[in-house]
């Protein structure tokens, strides 16, 4: 199954246009900077907005096709939509929120109810909260009734705007697995979180100016981003670790020394032009140094990114230059530090 | 003047923001609420207090009150029935001239009844541009009925319902209905589960506010659906008969329909008037 994208969407003043873009089954994430047509791609795929040409497919039936006069309204297509201002509905309870599109399908309010109950326990949202509306929830709270809603008219394709933008830190682990293994064949998420992306994405899709800048796997998209936004936000380095106090230990085995405290299972996130690289051991603070294997060095004009593995698999930006006087080759052993302010916890 | 000396503390509230109003504006301000106090007041010491049940219990009062209750009521129906559609055409669709629209929507709200009358006479009469294919085609003639009292009140309330329901359908966007389409709603199951229960308030505030309106509509009625007994006289017509005849009656007539109007206004709180 697969959603074909190949058309234009015209919203007041700009367009979308995507050429043949075919999202496959898996999580897709899309990216790029504010205002790029990230939230209109899923409008147009649920239905909301209309294309102003071109043609979509949903599951090799045609959903919108203006030149052949073929519009499959939005409660006609399966696919739901978490939207990044939840838009839950204030005048019913929790669990009938969720119950909603399962008793439009034709389901009896007994029934409807108790599948709800089902996924409200998957979510995490506790049985208390389920008569109450949503307004007495916590933000956290709302976003996973919003998930739990769309979710429960089993849709072919999930679209999810934002997910955990407002999740409280101790539910986005939970949430990502929740999306990470969603029953829907297809999930789009348009996304803003680097760990996102690095956790979840089995394919990227970056969006530039209304157009797609890039598209591919993870790591296919990171060599090459297609505009200066994705490059800067897919450098950004996400080792998975356990918080202890003001340090992490990776998976690797490697300490790292951080500026906030935590506890627990974290990422550990890093703009790849936060790390340095060496020839020796860097002299002073001997903290967040190590040595790595140089794995990959991609040349993208004034800029160089070096893939390191060793220990902790991170990406660096170093300027041509320096990789020049460095004599960055493959197979090299080299040590790579970063300062501790640089870094963001993610848990 | 009060100088720092009085200043008292109070512990366990905010200090007392100083005003910034001119004094003069305060004194005018409680003055005009004087001003809107006074007929209420003027009304309450009139009150034939211990005759007013033999006075409301009186048939001319109690036939006036039963036409009023039937009219103002159907006038409602029809409020609803035709405004619900009319408030959604103006705050979901594009319309070509949206502030002339509106204009035309909210006329009756400032045109006077008696012109609000003439002008029902001359579409609606016997003779007029519609009510004269009614009359020949369907045998129908609204003037001097109460089916014309009802038109003439439903036409003066009509805006009242309208507005509030409209700034409530903006207010509420359309955010929830699409909302509801991703989850599998079409257009009615939106309108049924969604927008309606959602604009809850607002329907209920209109609707009492046209049926306050019509309740005490009295000129555009009297001009377009005469003055007979049984049939077109309300109680606000009762009301001006009776103060030529009978003070007292008039007096006790004005003291139920004021008290419905301030019990409706009371109970709407601040939803009476839309933002």
């Amino acid at each position: 199954m697969t959603v074909t994208f190949d058309g234009r969407v015209a919203r007041s003043g700009w367009t979308l246009q995507v050429d043949g873009l075919d999202i496959d089954e898996g999580v897709t994430a899309v990216i790029g900077a504010n205002g790029t047509g990230k939230t209109t791609l899923g409008r147009a795929v649920a239905g909301l907005d209309r294309l102003a040409s071109g043609r979509l497919e949903i599951a090799g039936a045609v959903a919108d096709d203006p030149a052949a006069g073929v519009f499959v309204p939005a409660h006609r297509r399966r696919v739901a939509m978490v939207f990044q201002d939840l838009r839950l509905f204030g005048h019913l309870r929790v669990i009938d929120n969720v119950a909603f599109g399962l008793r439009r399908a034709g389901a009896d309010r007994a029934g409807a109810r108790h599948q709800a109950g089902v996924l409200l326990e998957r979510v995490g949202v506790d049985s208390a909260a389920w008569p109450r509306r949503p307004a007495a929830l916590s933000g956290g709270q709302r976003q996973r009734v919003a998930i739990a809603r769309a979710l429960a008219p089993e849709p072919e394709v999930l679209i999810v705007d934002e997910p955990l933008a407002s999740v409280d830190s101790s539910g986005r682990a939970q949430l990502r697995s929740l999306l990470g293994d969603s029953p829907a064949g297809h999930v789009i998420l348009i996304t803003h979180d680097p760990v996102d992306v690095a956790t979840l994405a089995e394919r990227v899709v970056v969006l530039d100016g209304g157009a797609v800048a890039s598209r591919g796997s993870a790591a296919e998209v990171t060599a090459s981003p297609g505009c200066e936004w994705a490059a800067t936000f897919l450098g950004a380095n996400v080792v998975p670790g356990r918080a202890h106090g003001t340090s992490v230990t990776t998976e690797g085995g490697l300490v790292l020394d951080v500026a906030e405290e935590a506890a627990g299972p974290v990422y550990v996130t890093f703009p790849a032009h936060a790390v340095t690289l060496h020839r020796d051991r860097p002299a002073g603070s001997a903290r967040n140094a190590w040595q790595a294997e140089l794995r990959r060095v991609d040349i993208d004009g004034e800029r160089a990114r070096v893939h390191l593995g060793g220990p902790v698999a991170v990406k660096a930006d170093v300027t041509r230059r320096s990789a020049d006087e460095l004599n960055l080759q493959p197979g090299l052993t080299i040590w790579a530090s970063f300062k501790a302010t640089e870094v963001t916890i993610v848990t | 003047m009060s100088s720092p000396t009085r200043v008292r503390a109070d512990p366990g509230t905010e200090p007392r923001p100083a005003s910034r109003l001119p004094v003069p504006l305060t004194w005018v301000g409680f003055l005009a609420l004087g001003l809107l106090l006074l007929p209420i007041v003027g009304l309450l010491q009139r009150a034939p207090w211990s005759a007013l049940p033999s006075i409301l219990g009186e048939s001319e009062v109690l036939e006036a009150l039963r036409v009023s209750l039937i009219v103002s009521l159907a006038a409602t129906a029809a409020c609803i029935v035709l405004g619900l559609p009319l408030a959604f055409v103006l705050a979901r669709r594009r319309l070509r001239f949206p502030r002339i629209i509106r204009a035309v929507v909210m006329l009756p709200m400032v045109l006077p009844p008696v012109v609000a009358g003439t002008a029902l006479l001359f579409a609606l009469g016997r003779r007029g541009l519609v009510g004269q294919w009614l009359d020949s085609w369907f045998g129908v003639s609204l003037p001097f009925t109460t089916a014309g009292s009802v038109v003439a009140a439903a036409f003066v309330a009509l805006p009242f319902f309208v507005v509030t329901v409209e700034a409530a359908l903006r207010q509420a966007g359309d955010e929830l209905d699409e909302a509801a389409a991703t989850l599998g709603a079409g257009a009615w199951a939106t309108l049924a589960h969604v927008t309606l229960p959602t604009i809850r308030p607002a329907l209920a505030a209109g609707t009492a506010l046209a049926w306050a309106r019509a309740l005490g509509e009295f000129g555009a009625t009297l001009t377009f659906a005469g003055n007979f007994p049984g049939r077109t006289r309300t109680l606000p017509l009762e009301t001006y008969l009776a103060l030529e005849r009978n003070p007292e009656a008039a007096v006790a007539i004005s003291l139920v329909l004021m008290a419905v109007a301030l019990a409706v206004l009371v109970t709407l709180r601040d939803r009476w008037m839309p933002r």
